[in-house]
């Protein structure tokens, strides 16, 4: 079966997940959520997963064409003064799009150029990232890998903590920051190289590592053997299908690209 | 005792130089006509606390704003408040830029009497490089630096609940009631918008005293505002008006908080909800999925 590149960084994504358990998953934005939804129906069927509103769901609401939520699959009332009690018992793990990303892992999705006083573009705010960064797992999912995103310095505002012996608070190693996986168009990505440099691990078919190299403002480790990243299965396209009735995904990345180069 | 006031009476407790929380979250159940109500009057100067939507980006525009407190400020379906965007950008606001949780943590501190929270967020991000008052301190108990968040103390609150009674007993129906809570407690002053003013055996059914989420002392004023939430959401009343915040985008784009509040803000409430079309069409408006 053909599939889309979105599809392929869905079903990649949704393998961050698999070793979790019972955690609160939470993705932010139609991919990461449809990511964090296959793996709770596929990988990680104990995984714990909200409506995006107030309720926590025992099976993920689908990401398109639902009209109410009504009769959707509650479990427990869980709005969002009490997400944070989740969020600082640390058993969450959110898979999040930022703006940019530097070296240390560390993240922005609050501000970019200009200065701190009077930014050139403000974007959201640091909203919940330096909680979430430094109370539990974080994977991030990057639509359009290239140097604007991956910078060659710092964040232009570090809102989530990352690898940076610099920042590091006193008491604070390494163990206690939980970077997982970087999801993008070109690559799978970890942190697991030399002094938690990020690491390439699996390649998107047809994508050369140079390619990855080239769009990305620092240098990267390579893991010992990179794969190529699976294709989706039936199986899991099927249940995408299934979450995402109006296709929604396809409107993602731009132009929709085929999930196989040159396919 | 009966809270009930005009939305003029209510916001004249409100002076220049105050610190103000508003309720709410983003673009849903916000107290706007309040924040309408606010616009119209002379109070300037004003530190603002909030989990900001057009609230936030309104009273920036209209010049009242010397400083937010926020950790975002947002339309959902339009990521960037464009009123807050241009304030931001032309450097025309201090900030206090912190954590969703930090603001929870700040407004429990205020409410509980503490100075100070202490807490782990914000450590190794620039929250706690970008805010030179913010401390970070040593804990008696370990080796640990920890940020001691301090307590976010209000002038004022404001507020909008689906029901009141006049003795400022609050119910909120809407899947959640947020930090309003917090708010509430927060603050020397606590001003509600109802839409619905009800007698107090409403509250009798034990699945509606389980919506009230702060008691009636914490209530200083209540303001019966049908439709008071628009263009924000006020589930399960009415949802919020898509078309009205990108309109809202548009004047604010082009001719900056004079453009908008010469279409729409008038000089009641009336005024303003005879220019959105009517507040049977804002309750005609659909509840949001997610």
């Amino acid at each position: 079966m053909t599939f889309s590149l979105a599809e392929l960084m869905v079903c990649a994504a949704s393998r961050s997940f698999d070793n979790d358990g019972e955690v609160l998953a939470t993705g932010i934005g139609l991919l990461p959520r449809l990511a964090a939804s296959l793996a709770m129906r596929t990988t990680n069927p104990d995984m714990m997963m909200t409506d995006s509103q107030s309720y926590m769901l025992s099976s993920p609401n689908p990401v398109s064409g639902m009209t109410s939520h009504e009769g959707q699959a509650n479990e427990n009332w869980m709005g969002f003064a009490r997400i944070f009690d989740n969020v600082w018992s640390g058993a969450r793990h959110a898979l999040v799009g930022p703006s940019q990303v530097d070296r240390f892992g560390q993240t922005n999705i609050a501000a970019l150029g200009g200065t701190y006083e009077a930014p050139k573009v403000q974007l959201l705010g640091v909203r919940g990232f330096p909680g979430n960064s430094i109370s539990h797992a974080n994977s991030f999912f990057v639509p359009k890998h290239s140097t604007r995103v991956f910078v060659e310095g710092e964040c232009d505002v570090v809102c989530s903590i990352g690898y940076n012996p610099d920042r590091l608070p006193r008491g604070y190693s390494f163990d206690d920051i939980d970077i997982r996986r970087v999801i993008t168009d070109l690559c799978i990505m970890d942190f697991n190289g030399p002094n938690k440099q990020m690491r390439v691990i699996s390649l998107h078919p047809g994508v050369p590592l140079s390619e990855v190299q080239e769009n990305t403002g620092f240098e990267l480790a390579v893991a010992d053997t990179v794969d190529e990243t699976p294709a989706p299965t039936d199986e899991q396209l099927a249940i995408i299908a299934e979450l995402d009735p109006l296709n929604f995904r396809a409107k993602q990345l731009k132009d929709n690209p085929p999930g196989v180069r040159n396919a | 005792m009966n809270k009930c006031v005009s939305a003029a009476e209510a916001v004249s407790a409100i002076e220049s130089g105050m610190t103000i929380g508003i309720g709410g979250w983003g673009p849903r159940r916000k107290p706007m006509g309040l924040v309408r109500e606010l616009l119209r009057s002379d109070v300037k100067d004003l530190t603002v606390v909030a989990y900001g939507g057009a609230d936030v980006g309104l009273l920036c525009a209209a010049g009242k704003v010397k400083k937010v407190i926020f950790a975002f400020v947002s339309l959902d379906f339009m990521p960037l408040e464009p009123a807050f965007r241009k304030a931001r950008e032309s450097g025309a606001i201090e900030v206090r830029e912190i954590d969703e949780g930090m603001m929870l943590l700040g407004l429990r501190a205020a409410a509980w009497g503490s100075p100070f929270i202490p807490t782990r967020i914000g450590l190794g991000t620039d929250v706690v490089t970008r805010n030179a008052d913010l401390a970070v301190v040593d804990s008696p108990y370990d080796d640990k630096e920890w940020v001691a968040m301090p307590a976010l103390n209000l002038d004022a609150a404001l507020i909008h609940a689906t029901r009141a009674d006049e003795r400022g007993v609050c119910e909120i129906e809407s899947p959640d009631h947020y930090m309003d809570d917090w708010f509430a407690r927060a603050s020397k002053t606590t001003i509600v918008s109802a839409d619905e003013i009800v007698p107090s055996e409403h509250f009798n059914d034990p699945d509606v005293a389980r919506r009230v989420y702060w008691e009636r002392n914490c209530t200083t004023k209540v303001v019966h505002m049908p439709g008071g939430a628009h263009p924000s959401s006020s589930d399960p009343l009415y949802g919020y008006d898509i078309k009205h915040y990108k309109e809202y985008g548009a004047l604010i784009g082009e001719g900056g908080f004079d453009a908008w509040s010469s279409a729409f803000l008038g000089r009641s409430e009336a005024d303003y909800q005879a220019a959105v079309g009517g507040v049977d069409a804002i309750h005609s408006l659909p509840l949001p999925v997610y």
